[in-house]
């Protein structure tokens, strides 16, 4: 249960980060807040000569706000995030952190990690993905943006090149009128959702003018559940959210492993966006 | 490649120096070479909680942070949550409310509650349950626990 031996790099500057990853290529892996990649090491899942400490950039670390949206820095501690102001004004982001494990993995794991790291049983990564957010990747070709539509692959898989960091996230706020919903089914306070839903909706009256749902655990990135979108935004207000939920569940092809199988996992999928949504909306009333 | 790295810690207030491989521990540092066994080691993966300390004040699993990530941090361990001999409001009501049994658990709990409670005087009922989620027991069945957790906030409240 110890980790393989490995050189430990603390650069300070963002071009260094780049460049040491040029320089060890395969061999460097970058080290956020250690909550995924440390217990990976420590089971010896996977070995890295060189650990690249982002911890000590202060240009990651910032949160600052725009009109439209906030820009939460890869290293921002997710319980710091927690706390923010800014972060306040994107309520689905702030409902979302504090499912991530317990507080004293939320004190160490960062934004950036949880994001990069593209667990599909993870919080933020279908965060960015309900909001449209904007991954800034850096590399040695400079800044460049991925929509968070593009950028989940796989299971652990994302769109950043070798090379590359995310840098920062850009979460777009949304307008007055609007609720948001998160829920999970888990087998204890902490752990990884078997299940989980993530809504949004903005209201006018009873119209939805804007609608997003997006669920994890449930293949191997969070999933967008567009049909189901369309449908609320047809629907309005009073739909059948029972209804949403099952046309949310009917694509949806998740795996069996130890904590659930594939057919409870389904089956539990269309109660757990109805109850998303069901708080989305109340909020959105209020 | 197993070069030692000098690491500067401050550990319950003494300024400590330690030369360690960059793949050291934090909680196998203050363990075996500062010699505070206080802090327990169990699943070694951040899921039991038996290893949390406070790095710069906020409470964090030791298995899960390298000393070298430490490095110029202020560290508490279990050691240093009381007053010299004595026994925290935290300590004291899980004295009194039998909120341990083999006490493996304990370091952890003890160090996990001082934080929360540090920054939450007013916790509802569901608050501490909630908080006290990230440390597993495998003796007491958690009530004793919880109302240690209960005494500890009200007398902080009180006192404060
Ligand atoms: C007991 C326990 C329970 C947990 N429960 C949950 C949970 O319920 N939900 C949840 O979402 N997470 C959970 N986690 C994981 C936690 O959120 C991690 O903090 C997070 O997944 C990774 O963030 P990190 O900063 O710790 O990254 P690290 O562990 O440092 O890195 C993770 C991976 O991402 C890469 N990486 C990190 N930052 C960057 C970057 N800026 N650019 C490029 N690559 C990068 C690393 O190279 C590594 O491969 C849990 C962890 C533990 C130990
Ligand atoms: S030993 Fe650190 S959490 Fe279990
Ligand atoms: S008292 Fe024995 S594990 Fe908690």
């Amino acid at each position: 249960m110890k980790p393989s031996q490995f050189q430990h790099h603390a650069p300070e500057r963002v071009d260094e980060v780049v460049a040491l990853l040029a320089e060890y290529g395969d061999d460097a892996k970058v080290l956020a807040g250690g909550q995924s990649l440390i217990p990976i090491m420590a089971l010896r899942m996977a070995t890295y000569p060189h650990l690249v400490d982002i911890a000590r950039v202060p240009d990651l670390s910032k949160i600052s706000a725009t009109p439209n949206a906030v820009r939460v820095g890869a290293m921002v501690r997710q319980s710091h995030a927690e706390r923010d102001a800014a972060v306040a004004t994107v309520p689905l982001l702030a409902k979302a952190l504090p499912h991530i494990g317990h507080f004293q993995i939320r004190n160490r794991g960062t934004v950036g990690g949880s994001i990069a790291h593209a667990d599909p049983a993870s919080e933020l990564p279908a965060v960015a993905l309900a909001l449209d957010a904007r991954i800034e990747a850096t590399g040695p070709g400079g800044v460049r943006f991925i929509d968070a539509s593009e950028f989940f692959l796989s299971t652990w898989q994302t769109a950043l090149d070798d090379g590359e960091i995310l840098s920062a996230v850009e979460f777009p706020v949304w307008g007055a009128g609007s609720g948001f919903g998160v829920e999970e089914i888990a087998r204890r306070k902490g752990d990884f959702a078997l299940v989980g839903a993530l809504a949004g909706v903005t209201l006018d009256g009873d119209r939805v003018t804007r609608a997003c749902i997006t669920m994890i655990g449930v293949g191997s990135t969070p999933v967008r559940c567009h049909e189901a979108e369309a449908a609320l935004i047809a629907g309005g207000a009073n739909a059948d959210l029972d209804e949403i939920g099952r046309i949310a569940a009917a694509p949806l092809t998740p795996t069996h492993d130890v904590h659930a199988s594939a057919a409870y996992r389904k089956h539990v999928s269309p109660a757990i966006v109805r109850r998303a949504l069901t708080a989305a909306l109340k909020e959105a009333r209020s | 490649m197993n070069d030692r790295t000098r690491v500067r810690l401050t550990v319950n207030g003494h300024a400590e120096q330690v030369e360690v491989e960059p793949r050291a521990i934090l909680a196998d540092v203050l363990r075996d070479n500062l010699g505070l066994t206080g802090t327990h080691l169990a699943c070694e993966h951040g899921v039991c909680g038996a290893c949390t300390v406070l790095i710069d004040g906020e409470a964090a699993r030791s298995c899960l942070v390298f000393a070298v990530q430490a490095e110029g941090a202020s560290i508490t361990t279990v050691e240093g949550i009381a007053p010299d001999g004595g026994l925290s409001p935290v300590q004291e009501a899980m004295r009194d409310c039998h909120g341990l049994q083999c006490g493996f658990c304990t370091p952890g709990i003890v160090v996990s509650m001082t934080a929360y409670l540090n920054t939450h005087p007013n916790p509802s009922d569901a608050d501490l349950k909630e908080a006290m989620s990230g440390n597993l027991c495998r003796c007491t069945g958690y009530q004793g626990i919880l109302a240690a957790a209960r005494q500890a906030a009200d007398r902080m409240n009180a006192s404060s």
